[in-house]
């Protein structure tokens, strides 16, 4: 008989107003396996006052609610399980319970009903955050809601977000003669709020032939408007992307710039260099994740380090191994480095297996801040952040230390710093192991964005070499400059032709480019170099 | 010391022997695979159609030799030449099809109808013509090597930078052949090939024909790049790559002499391209991937830099352990395939022709000039 | 019983080939592999064509490892026709044209009986005029674009009906959202083009607007996806319910979702429904920000029952690793292989014309409940799941397709193929057979 009552409710294809049905009914709908009674159980609930109802919905998003077959709810928490219903702890678990599923169409339901009951809550934070979700759901059937929430708000914050959800809210319903004003009136408001939600809410109603007309042209010109802003800060945003993908070509980049530069070795394995930094970022995430599980978030800080002393290590055992028996060979060096790339590849697919794994991104690195009209991705801010110490960093070892003062000698002239008295041998395995070493930073910047798996590195190797050429071998300048034009100019043309053509367009480009200035943008200058 | 010393031109009787051996073992297999199944001298169609595989193969590695070896030039994207002209037999072979397709339509390949288009581009057209396709297999990666190279060793680019930008180059035309928009079939590329020139391309005596005809012309190129490297010119070409600066200041002119075997590298890469298409079956951008290009390099390092026959002999030996051990030591090979390049550079930096120059003679006996230290760098 | 440890008696036999001389090739292909004992008799030799090394690895080897497995359970129940089945493993390396060169290998040096092999649609492409030359069997295990029927090869994955049709279904429907605007987003190859060619011409059939519709492809690999997700957001702001139909190919999926997280897309506000995510994808990525996000597969390891929990400890037991998940085209692989030996069985024989005729009609449990049958088309009758990705990285079943949908080879929602089928049961026996004018067009078999 109850469970009749839902059904023609939904029937109806009414929200439901509290006491349509007691509201017993509305927890055992939550067990239901049919979307409909779901929703109708959590509007029910919503506005029920029941002093469970928070838990229980809480419970539900975060799917520790299980259903037993009799209909019973339970909240399982770890090892404990408490009657939802009740709140009462039970001391034995019934046979047969099952998690209560979610669909999206639940969980949007879910979220509006928690802010709906969160617009009551004491802490004005929270009124805010609900008043965000309830402008960003936009409900038709939530204006009651928001009216009862307007009428004993106090806090102007709060107060100016709820009028603006309320106008959201007003818009997403079926235009109707008498509610011009009203409908104006929130389609000025949205206007002032400006961003790509308001845009959407106003764009359906610009297109609405049921509009009245004054609303529809105010409509249309707020589009236009909002329109032109949203241009403008497309612009900004392009430009953060391009940086963002520069300083990710630049960090792959800068080591092979060493080698290269100082070298002139192609170090083809570069790419598997970063690969084992970003596998190494993995180990020391399940290795702190074991033991100091405080930690966790810090993991990938850890990773810095060990990264780069392990990678630059390998680097150094692959110079004294294989390379400096090919000194003056340069183009075989690249040879052989294929052959240890590949290597490297097979090991790494044995020991680890071929799949992705998982590096995970602590959460302060995921999501982004809004500036303005654009968002800033955390993680990509952090690697455009981490590409400048990385420079600034090893400008100030190139240009303050013995090392880099020997590096630069031997990169201008070999022979005569070895008459000088550098040991060059030395000289060149630290800077291979340098070189190495960045692109193990590099690979762990690499892990936050991209798949982590034995053929990272392959998809790297290319465009490294591009930047470093295109830059000029030897210049750290030119390697930055590089990177960021090749960065800037792939996302000014992508949202233009596509990506793919985007990327054809670059490499088109810096072929020519190399045919008009053989030695890239910045060409080193000095007598050893000159061949 | 260059290890590469000037014994390419001196080879003559090595290249013939190895041009006649090709064509003799080309021409043996393919009457072995005529000979029927019981026979125990019968070759099957998959022994064949390996052997037709690596004989095309070969010419692209000769063709790498060919500006590698002689002229100094580093090439990572000769594959692109290769593909190029494996292209333009494709589409040849991909009309051939006619109205044989899953559609039934006599003039749209069959990816052409299902990507919706209405009628061929029009850089197919005459590609129903076999002459009009055998002229594209050359003209085309000709036409690509001239406008690049003409550019390139115009403006003196040369070095790791040429490397790298001819990488880019065979990495461009990859994104851009991937691309369904383009009319070349997209990441599937051209395959189901039925016939050619009205023969059954899966009929023996076919395969037969083919497999001496890529023997002939992997020959006849031999045979033509000695006669290159040889003559007068290939001596200024050597003169080019040991020293280019004081050839130029000799009154030459570095960059026609470069581009001139350039051009004919790419024609030749372009001619084994097209064997390679008809024997393999399918042709997709794949064949432009750089790696592919870094391996004909490490063909012709393994069986020695600068002698022509080595080439040969290297792509065949690398090709062939590639097959067997793909199939026995499948989850392992590529180990092999890694040291085996390491190995060469590390130890046998004449690859194998320089091993069997040094059993047969004294090392004492064999004289390398030296060039500058300034050259080594580029070299 | 048979013994069976034939990848490390083939090891050890590649050691001594080594050691011998690489001379006359014709010879040497004639030295079969070092047999097991076999005391039942003539081994019957399985192909299995999956690359083991280069980009396609990553979603290859699986397969690779579960057909073995499933070899060795046949053997130990005592084979086929009490023969015992020995398994021929080749890496063709994610190349195409070696996977041409590896299948002839496959079918006429090591004289497979069956081939159980390829993933993306090139390679199927690649080897599918060897299969028909040289008349062998292929069982292909994953979702494709259809368009293709050809005698040689049986498609356990699904075609397009099976998989993005019910998918476009789902996502319009009141559950899955309502959604009337759609960014069909994939890579840039034959896959994606197909499918989004036929769900844009169903799109528009269900009344969905030109200007609701947008098209990207990206290369394979893409790893920025900051533009495109910004588009994807954009396209969403025009004030109707919108979702994103994903046919990204595998690798670039991992940035894909990472950026759709970091820039707050959530599911409740942008379903993406993707054809190529699966559990193995889902292993390399931190599932938190994804959960919602939508698939469509045939089977999902989460799905409860007996037949699936006892494939899994299997699985779990023969790669002793406890956390190796499961897929769809893995399951693809179990039907196909358990309805060659049924075909094998019934045939009597191994012969290839037998066996593809026997083929036919022959049923199969699904891991998930229903029976998969192979229709003359070549292709199963599938049950089509949408499934949520949840934290556990896992999928929960939100919607199923109330029956078994039998795979069609040739889209009805391509004008060019509306009236074609595939029947290779007799008398029709042809791939391509026109309903409208009653002819083959030309796959026929002699």
């Amino acid at each position: 008989m109850r469970s009749a009552c839902l059904v023609v409710a939904l029937w109806l294809g009414a929200v439901l107003l509290p006491g349509a049905c007691a509201y017993a009914d509305a927890f055992s709908g939550l067990g239901s396996a049919r979307p409909d009674e779901m929703l109708g159980a959590i509007s029910t609930l919503a506005v029920s006052g029941d002093p469970q109802a928070g838990t229980v919905l809480r419970a539900l998003g975060e799917r520790h609610l299980f259903a037993a077959p009799d209909g019973g709810l339970y909240i399982r928490q770890g090892e404990t399980c408490v009657d939802a219903r009740t709140g009462q702890p039970v001391a034995t678990v019934p046979d047969g319970l099952k998690p209560v599923r979610l669909n999206n169409r639940i969980r949007t339901a879910l979220a509006g009903a928690q802010a709906s009951m969160a617009l009551l809550a004491p802490q004005a934070e929270t009124r805010l955050k609900a008043a965000d979700a309830l402008y960003a759901r936009h409900d038709p059937a939530m204006v009651p809601t928001l009216e009862h929430a307007l009428s004993v708000e106090k806090d102007a914050a709060v107060r100016t977000r709820l009028m603006q959800a309320r106008a959201a809210t007003i818009l997403a319903q079926p235009a109707q003669q008498d509610t011009q004003d009203q409908r104006l009136e929130a389609v000025r408001s949205l206007a002032a709020v400006g961003g790509l939600e308001a845009r959407g809410i106003l764009a359906g109603v610009a297109q609405s032939d049921a509009e009245a007309p004054q609303v529809r042209h105010a409509a249309q010109a707020a589009v236009s408007s909002m329109d032109w802003h949203l241009r403008a800060w497309s612009v900004a945003q392009n430009a953060f992307y391009g940086l963002s993908y520069g300083s990710v070509l630049l960090l792959a980049a800068t080591g092979l710039a060493i080698t290269f530069g100082v070298m002139g070795v192609i170090n083809m394995a570069h790419g598997e260099m970063m690969m084992i930094g970003a596998y190494v970022t993995w180990m020391v995430q399940q290795a702190i994740r074991v033991s100091v599980p405080a930690l966790e978030p810090v993991a990938i800080l850890v990773a810095i380090p060990v990264a780069f002393v392990v990678c630059g290590g390998m680097g150094v055992l692959i110079e004294r191994g294989l390379i400096r028996f090919l000194y003056g060979r340069p183009l075989e060096t690249l040879l052989a480095t294929w052959g240890l790339s590949l290597i490297l590849q097979q090991a790494v697919r044995s020991i680890f297996g071929p799949t992705n794994i998982a590096v995970q991104t602590p959460a302060w690195l995921s999501g982004s801040v809004a500036v303005g009209g654009m968002d800033i991705t955390l993680n990509r801010l952090a690697i455009l952040v981490f590409a400048a110490l990385v420079l600034g960093g090893l400008m100030l070892v190139l240009r303050r230390t013995p090392l880099g003062l020997q590096m630069r000698a031997v990169t201008q002239n070999r022979r005569m710093a070895a008459l000088m008295g550098i040991r060059t041998p030395r000289v060149d395995a630290l800077a291979f192991g340098l070189g190495a070493g960045l692109a193990g930073l590099a690979g762990v910047a690499v892990s936050q964005i991209d798949n982590v798996s034995p053929n990272l590195g392959q998809s790297y190797i290319i465009d490294s070499f591009m930047v470093v050429v295109f830059g000029g071998v030897g210049n750290l300048w030119g390697t930055l400059a590089a990177a960021m034009a090749l960065g800037m100019g792939g996302k000014v043309l992508e949202p233009a032709i596509g990506a793919v053509s985007a990327k054809i367009a670059i490499l088109v480009l810096v072929i020519l480019y190399i045919q008009r200035h053989p030695r890239g943008m910045f060409p080193v200058r000095g007598r050893g170099v000159e061949s | 010391m260059n290890p590469f010393s000037v014994h390419g031109p001196r080879n003559l009787r090595g290249v013939i022997w190895m041009a006649v051996a090709v064509v003799v073992v080309a021409g043996g297999l393919a009457m072995a695979s005529l000979l029927p199944e019981g026979s125990p001298f019968h070759a099957s169609a998959f022994v064949v159609s390996l052997a037709g595989k690596y004989l095309a193969y070969a010419m692209l590695a000769l063709s790498v030799d060919l500006v590698w070896g002689f002229a100094g030039i580093l090439t990572l994207g000769h594959a692109a030449f290769f593909a190029l002209g494996g292209y333009a037999m494709g589409m040849y072979l991909m009309r051939e099809i006619g109205a044989r397709g899953v559609y039934g339509n006599a003039s749209l390949p069959d990816f052409m109808i299902f990507l919706s288009w209405k009628s061929l581009p029009w850089y197919w057209w005459g590609s129903e013509h076999f002459a009009w396709a055998a002229l594209l297999v050359v003209a085309v990666p000709g036409l690509l090597a001239g406008v690049f190279g003409w550019l390139a060793f115009r403006s003196r680019v040369s070095g790791v930078y040429l490397s790298i930008i001819t990488q880019a180059l065979t990495y461009a035309l990859m994104l851009a052949f991937f691309q369904n928009g383009l009319g070349f079939g997209g990441n599937n590329g051209l395959t189901d090939f039925k016939d050619i020139l009205g023969a059954d391309l899966h009929a023996p005596l076919t395969r037969a024909v083919l497999l001496v005809v890529t023997g002939v012309l992997l020959a006849a190129s031999l045979l033509a790049a000695r006669f290159v490297v040889a003559s007068r010119f290939g001596h200024l070409l050597v003169a080019v790559r040991d020293a280019e600066n004081r050839t130029r200041f000799l009154g030459y002119r570095p960059d026609q002499v470069k581009l001139l075997v350039w051009v004919f590298s790419a024609m030749v890469a372009g001619l084994g391209g097209a064997l390679y298409v008809t024997q393999v079956g399918i042709i997709n951008p794949g064949e432009f991937a750089p790696a592919n290009s870094i391996e004909s390099v490490i063909w012709v390092a393994v069986g020695g830099r600068g002698t022509l026959c080595g080439a040969v002999l290297g792509a065949i030996l690398v090709n062939l352990g590639k097959t067997l051990f793909t199939a026995w030591l499948p989850e392992f090979w590529l180990y092999g395939l890694g040291f085996l390049f390491i190995g060469t550079t590390l130890f046998l930096p004449q690859g194998i022709m320089g091993l069997l120059r040094h059993v047969r003679k004294p090392p004492a006996e064999e004289v390398t000039p030296e060039v500058s230290d300034t050259q080594g760098g580029e070299a | 019983m048979p013994v069976n440890l034939p990848p490390l008696s083939r090891r050890a036999f590649g050691r001594l080939a080594l050691a011998a001389s690489a001379a006359a090739v014709g010879g040497m292909w004639r030295t079969a592999p070092a047999r097991a004992a076999a005391p039942t008799g003539e081994p019957i030799r399985v192909g299995i064509l999956h690359s083991l090394s280069g980009t396609m690895a990553i979603s290859e080897t699986t397969l690779k490892d579960v057909m073995l497995m499933l070899i060795a359970e046949q053997n130990r129940r005592g084979g086929v026709l009490g023969r015992p089945l020995e398994p021929v493993v080749v890496d063709p390396a994610s190349n195409w044209p070696l996977f041409a060169e590896k299948a002839r290998q496959l079918l006429s040096v090591d004289r497979a009986a069956a081939v159980f092999g390829c993933w993306t649609s090139v390679s199927r492409k690649s080897v599918l005029p060897v299969f028909e030359e040289l008349n062998g069997i292929l069982f292909y295990p994953v979702q494709y674009e259809g368009q293709e029927c050809s005698r040689n090869i049986f498609y356990t994955g699904a075609a397009p009906n099976q998989q993005a049709i019910p998918a476009v279904d789902y996502l319009l429907s009141e559950d899955g959202g309502g959604a009337k605007r759609f960014a069909l987003i994939g890579t840039d190859y034959v896959y994606p083009r197909t499918t989004n060619q036929i769900l844009v011409n169903y799109l528009k059939a269900k009344g969905i607007a030109d200007a609701d519709i947008m098209v990207n492809y990206t290369p394979f690999g893409q790893s920025d996806w900051q533009t495109i997700v910004s588009q994807i957001k954009a396209f969403g702001s025009a004030g109707k319910k919108t979702a994103v139909v994903s046919t990204i190919n595998g690798d670039a999926n991992v940035p894909f979702y990472k950026e759709l997280g970091n820039q707050g897309i959530s599911a409740t506000d942008i379903p993406v429904m993707a054809f190529s995510v699966g559990e193995e994808e889902l292993a390399g990525m931190d599932t938190a920000p994804l959960v919602g996000q939508l698939a469509a597969w045939n089977y999902f390891e989460s799905i409860d029952t007996p037949a699936n929990t006892s494939f899994i400890k299997q699985w779990h037991d023969y790669t002793k690793n406890p956390k190796r998940t499961t897929n769809d085209p893995m399951e693809a692989h179990y039907i196909g292989f358990n309805m060659w030996v049924q075909a094998v069985t019934k045939a009597g024989t191994t012969d290839h014309d037998k066996v593809i005729d026997a083929m036919i009609g022959i049923r199969q449990p699904n891991l998930t409940g229903g029976v998969a049958e192979m229709l003359p088309d070549h292709h199963l009758t599938k049950p089509v799941y949408i499934g949520e990705i949840q934290e556990d990285g896992q999928f929960s079943v939100v919607w199923k397709t109330p029956s078994l949908v039998p795979g069609q080879a040739w889209s009805p929602w391509v004008p060019e193929t509306r009236d074609l089928i595939g029947d290779w049961s007799k008398p029709i026996a042809c791939g391509n057979y026109n309903t409208a004018t009653k002819t083959c067009l030309g796959h026929r078999h002699a």
